[in-house]
């Protein structure tokens, strides 16, 4: 035993507690090596809690180092059944799972968004007399719209106006459309309970007004909630390499960059427009794995284009905000809208972008 | 005055209702009912405060409702103060119901004068709704036109911004046909038009009505009020209006009462702050505010409200449901904890899980719960709304108060539940790196001081990293909130884990063994972490008094974890915080110093007990190198305080040990004594108080005399000053010799 402290013979004295023997040094080794994992707490395990298990090495908000380059088209997708989305400008929400969701009563949620639209719209504010009562809700599946069979299949609501002059007439007007969709969302599909579906991007064309009467009834009926999606400069860059990399069948549309200049009195843009083959020409030199892309190679063929134009107009770029791009597959503004032009790549296009919406709401 | 009383009566169950649940929570939260109570006492003063409101409005209220005679405001002081006091209590916390009969009858009558009126009208402010009798009876004011026509027209402009928040309106529809009479006045016609178009349904187009609108229209003109109310009745009635009206009109009614709406939403938030239970719900006030902004960008928490899923899709599938027997209780009638007994087993969670924050009952109902989905839901819908709400995440978000008052809903439902949520979790995570240390600061705080022990060994660096580099680069007083924090963290897992062990039967003893080890590091990391940054702090803020407090209150937790948490776990604290503590210059950290190391004595002493008496398997034990520490330090501190052997009987590496030679050159005389009890900094002022008090005509200040018989005499008054630390480190660590004996060799020395 190692004496307690070291005290002389003086009468009063500290008594220290007088230490442990050797194998107590042994056991706290043992103790380091033991399991860390616990149940979380507040409740014994087994009570069916969240899966931590995506929250670790989750990096908040970055980017990935590479991601894989859009597929090209499928050729079983019938290109007319989709078009409808094309060349249109389509606000990006992204939106948490919905809770008891279930794709085979579509018939009755369109009813009972019928409902909760007219009810809405009597609430005693002047908005919008007309047709108050003639909106007309149609929901269906756009079963086209996945990556996978594991993706849940696409979700289209349309809003459309019957004429109030003459209710007969079958004529319908289209006046707001927005779909939910998941094209390989696996990394979330995978952890959901039973009872949540992932749709976990939406986009919507046509007045806000509506956007939010339909939104507040799905964040109601579904318990879930929708965020605007922003895209970062980042991964609008990312945007521009991808889709400048794609193969086009006849090169119409220019490669636009638009560039916001920041903290200037005056708003100053600045459009940079490059000849989509020289782009690709660009692009093709700097892309080195065949099907993939990295961030590296994003960020050479910005530095290039950069390089390019500083040396014409002396002006950096990388020191302003890349606010859109555009190409012939789509274009994209950071505000989150986007507007497809190829239906051969929306599959793509959306798969980069449901990665966005997942990272959002994670 | 009677209905008054009624109603003052009914709030008392409410009031009940409300203690109780505190109490409920109370008795779940445990160890910390320390926070709970003093929000209880800060709540009972704020109570205070609206009971003397209360008074003077009824005061008031009884003041116009007696009310006879034109009184003039310049000359009646006494209506000038009742004025002020409905204007200011108003605007303030919004009247009761039973207000507005009072103060519309007054308003209308034309008793007082014009500017009385208008200001009586201008703070009708409703705290939750306006009964609808006080509007019936407004509007027989009005066709008795005793009041102005500008008091009309305010009234008009009124009803139409109140109109939501009026209980019941089957009778004022019923007064459809006297406001359509109005139309006629010129002047008012517009505000008609639009009380109108808020009442009219399909029963109310006729074609009398249609022709008087047409003929108003063709003798003003295209009035957009009146295309308004024509449009709407051709909406009903198509086939009565052949004329055609403009397809699109952006807005039929100037829509400019903003004072009103202001107050009101103000009023609004301000009472769901005061308030941790479920506010009633205001009729439909969220809605028409948030049009005005962009979609689902302002905070709210929804209200509870049943699954209308359930009744409209689920209902044809599972029969049992339309049969009485199963049905389901509506979570909106939900109001009582034993209403919540009865029905437990059949309620159902509301549509919106993030309803249940600011809903006791459910929060309790939560905690029965054992669906995953429920927490699921919550996780979602709380991580979207914190990271679209963080207002130094977000830019241009400028709702601070409201993001405040979300946090601390949110802590206060973690309380409740007396566990942290993951969504909060990820939050902190993410926002810290981005958080100015300043913003939210106390809400944020508080939300560190719940994150779950099971996770923090695999995210310490994402919570401890930002906080640490806050910490160090942060005042004072910030410092202080972290390590109080910090400390609340350890007690939220020191009590989960003695509620684990309790009700964890022994026959899970094995699986208990592999999470304790677990629990024991995370633990410790994080005492360490707290060692590290606490001696770091006390170096920079040059050992400051108030810092030292707060190191020292987590380390009385931290001593104590073995014997008080049954958690083999005892952790000195370092060199850098221990002899700060030992050398402070005040008796209040010195006694808090010496109470730690005497607890640290008795649970490191029951720890070997416990081990010689090999009682329990021997898988944990305190390393020999806190038993040698904790004897270090216990030979500086007496060789301080007692044995008068200061800079000499200390082993410790980072300890005071000095050389005599050095020593010598400071010139002090009498160094080995400087940190006794007696010239201690820290109780040099009770030394001379006790000098004073045993030699009164002495003025020397020889604090030689305290020795001997003295000597204990000082201990005795030491002890009686309240340094009850001093005491238990005395007469624990200190062997001495003989009670009796009155001369001791250090005493001699001195």
């Amino acid at each position: 035993m190692a004496g307690g402290a070291g005290r002389g013979g003086a009468g009063a004295d500290g008594t220290g507690v007088q230490m442990a023997g050797g194998p107590a040094a042994g056991s706290a080794i043992e103790m380091e090596g033991a399991m860390r994992t616990l149940p979380s707490s507040g409740r014994p395990s087994g009570t069916g809690r969240l899966s931590r298990g995506l929250l670790f090495g989750r990096n908040y908000g970055l980017s990935p180092g590479s991601r894989l380059l859009p597929p090209r088209c499928q050729e079983n997708a019938d290109p007319q059944k989709t078009a409808f989305l094309l060349r249109k400008q389509w606000t990006l929400y992204s939106v948490s799972p919905l809770y008891k969701f279930s794709n085979a009563d579509l018939k009755d949620y369109a009813r009972m968004l019928g409902v909760f639209i007219a009810a809405e719209k009597q609430k005693g504010l002047a908005v919008d007399v007309d047709g108050e009562l003639g909106v007309k809700v149609a929901m269906s599946g756009l079963p086209e719209l996945r990556g996978s069979e594991q993706d849940p299949p696409a979700v289209l609501v349309q809003l459309s106006l019957r004429s109030s002059l003459s209710p007969k007439n079958s004529e319908e007007k289209l006046i707001w459309s927005g779909w939910f969709c998941c094209v390989a969302g696996d990394d979330l599909v995978e952890d959901l309970p039973e009872n949540f579906t992932c749709l976990p991007l939406f986009l919507v064309n046509g007045a806000e007004s509506y956007t939010a009467i339909v939104g507040s009834w799905f964040q109601e009926t579904f318990d879930c909630c929708f965020r605007r999606l922003a895209i970062s400069p980042l991964n609008l860059t990312w945007m521009a390499a991808m889709w400048t990399g794609c193969e086009v069948d006849k090169n119409t549309a220019a490669t636009e960059l638009l560039f916001s200049v920041p903290h200037l009195p005056q708003p100053l843009d600045i459009l940079y427009a490059i000849h989509p083959e020289d782009a690709k020409a660009l692009w093709d030199t700097v892309q080195k794995t065949p099907g993939e892309i990295t961030q590296e190679e994003v960020d050479v063929f910005m530095e290039c284009l950069y390089s390019h134009f500083h040396r014409h107009f002396k002006i950096h770029l990388s020191a302003t905000k890349l606010v859109k791009v555009s190409t012939g597959i789509a274009s994209a503004h950071c505000d989150g809208i986007i507007k497809f032009l190829q239906s051969q790549y929306l599959i793509g296009v959306l798969m980069l972008l449901t990665e966005l919406a997942i990272s959002q709401i994670q | 005055m009677q209905r008054r009383q009624s109603s003052k009566h009914s709030k008392q169950p409410l009031q009940v209702h409300h203690s109780n649940q505190t109490d409920l929570s109370a008795w779940r939260k445990g160890g910390t009912v320390d926070t709970e109570e003093s929000v209880r006492n800060h709540q009972s003063l704020s109570d205070q405060k609206n009971d003397n409101e209360q008074d003077s409005l009824e005061q008031a209220l009884s003041y116009f409702e007696k009310i006879q005679d034109r009184v003039s405001l310049k000359k009646s002081a006494v209506l000038q103060k009742h004025l002020s006091t409905v204007e200011s209590i108003a605007l303030k916390r919004g009247l009761p119901p039973e207000g507005f009969d009072v103060l519309l009858d007054v308003a209308l009558s034309g008793k007082l004068a014009d500017t009385v009126n208008t200001r009586l009208l201008k703070s009708l402010i409703p705290a939750s709704a306006i009964p609808e009798s006080s509007v019936v009876s407004s509007v027989s004011w009005l066709c008795v036109s005793k009041c102005s026509s500008n008091i009309q027209l305010l009234f008009l402009r009124w009803l139409i911004t109140m109109f939501d928040f009026i209980d019941h309106k089957e009778q004022v529809h019923a007064l459809y046909g006297i406001f359509f009479s109005f139309l006629n006045n010129e002047k008012l016609c517009p505000y008609i038009c639009h009380v109108l178009y808020l009442l009219t349904r399909q029963e109310n187009v006729k074609p009398f009505r249609v022709r008087r609108l047409l003929d108003l229209q063709s003798k003003m003109g295209m009035q957009p009020h009146l295309q308004a109310l024509l449009s709407l009745y051709k909406l009903f009635c198509p086939e009565l209006i052949s004329i055609s009206l403009p397809q699109k009109m952006k807005a039929y009614f100037k829509n400019a009462d903003s004072p009103w709406k202001a107050a009101i939403s103000a009023v609004r938030r301000r009472n769901q702050a005061n308030s941790t239970v479920p506010q009633p719900l205001l009729l439909g006030i969220a809605q028409p505010l948030s049009r005005k902004r962009k979609w689902n960008t302002q905070l709210i928490v929804p209200a509870s409200s049943a699954s209308t899923q359930n009744s409209a899709v689920g209902g044809k599938r599972s029969g049992v449901d339309s049969f009485g027997a199963n049905r389901s209780f509506p979570v909106e009638q939900l109001r009582t904890f034993p209403q919540l007994l009865q029905n437990i087993h059949r309620l159902e969670f509301p549509s919106q899980m993030g309803s249940v924050l600011t809903n006791p009952l459910l929060l309790h109902y939560m905690n029965c719960s054992k669906d995953a989905s429920v927490y699921l839901r919550l996780y979602y819908w709380m991580g979207q709304t914190l990271q679209q709400e963080c207002t130094w995440c977000v830019v241009d978000n400028n709702q601070h108060e409201e993001f405040k008052g979300f946090l601390e809903t949110a802590y206060k439902a973690e309380c409740f539940l007396q566990e942290g949520f993951l969504s909060c979790e990820e939050f902190l995570y993410r926002s810290l790196p981005l958080w100015d240390g300043v913003s939210c600061r106390s809400q944020i705080l508080q939300l560190v001081s719940w994150i779950p022990l099971s996770t923090f060994c695999e995210t310490k660096s994402q919570l401890c990293d930002p906080l640490a580099q806050l910490f160090f680069t942060s005042s004072l007083y910030f410092k202080c909130s972290v390590l109080e924090s910090l400390k609340e963290l350890l007690q939220n897992w020191l009590n989960w884990h003695v509620v684990q062990l309790d009700s964890e039967p022994d026959s899970q003893l094995s699986s208990l063994n592999t999470t304790l080890s677990g629990l024991v590091n995370g633990v410790a990391e994080l005492i360490n972490f707290v060692g590290r940054i606490s001696a770091a702090a006390l170096h920079l803020e040059k050992s400051h008094t108030f810092l030292l407090y707060f190191i020292l209150d987590f380390y009385e937790t931290v001593c104590d974890i073995y014997l008080k948490y049954k958690l083999p776990l005892l952790i000195m604290p370092p060199a850098g915080v221990f002899y700060p503590a030992l050398l402070s210059m005040d008796s209040v950290n010195l006694n808090q110093l010496c109470y730690i190391m005497y607890r640290y004595r008795a649970n490191l002493i029951a720890a070997k007990e416990n081990e010689l008496s090999k009682k329990k398997t021997q898988q944990f034990k305190f390393s020999s190198q806190t038993y040698q520490e904790y004897n270090q330090y216990i030979t500086a501190m007496v060789g301080c305080l007692w044995t008068s052997n200061a800079f000499q009987k200390d082993n410790h590496p980072q300890g005071i040990c000095l050389d005599d030679e050095l020593l010598k050159k400071t010139a002090v005389q009498e160094y080995k004594n400087s940190f006794n009890i007696v010239y201690h900094p820290a109780l040099m002022c009770y030394a001379v108080d006790f000098l004073q008090q045993v030699w009164p005509d002495d003025t020397t200040f020889n604090f030689n005399l305290i020795k001997g018989k003295k000597w204990n005499w000082y201990l005795r008054y030491l002890y009686g000053q309240g340094l009850e630390g001093l005491k238990l480190f005395i007469e624990s660590s200190i062997n001495r010799v003989s009670k009796a004996s009155q001369s001791k060799p250090e005493d001699e020395k001195v």
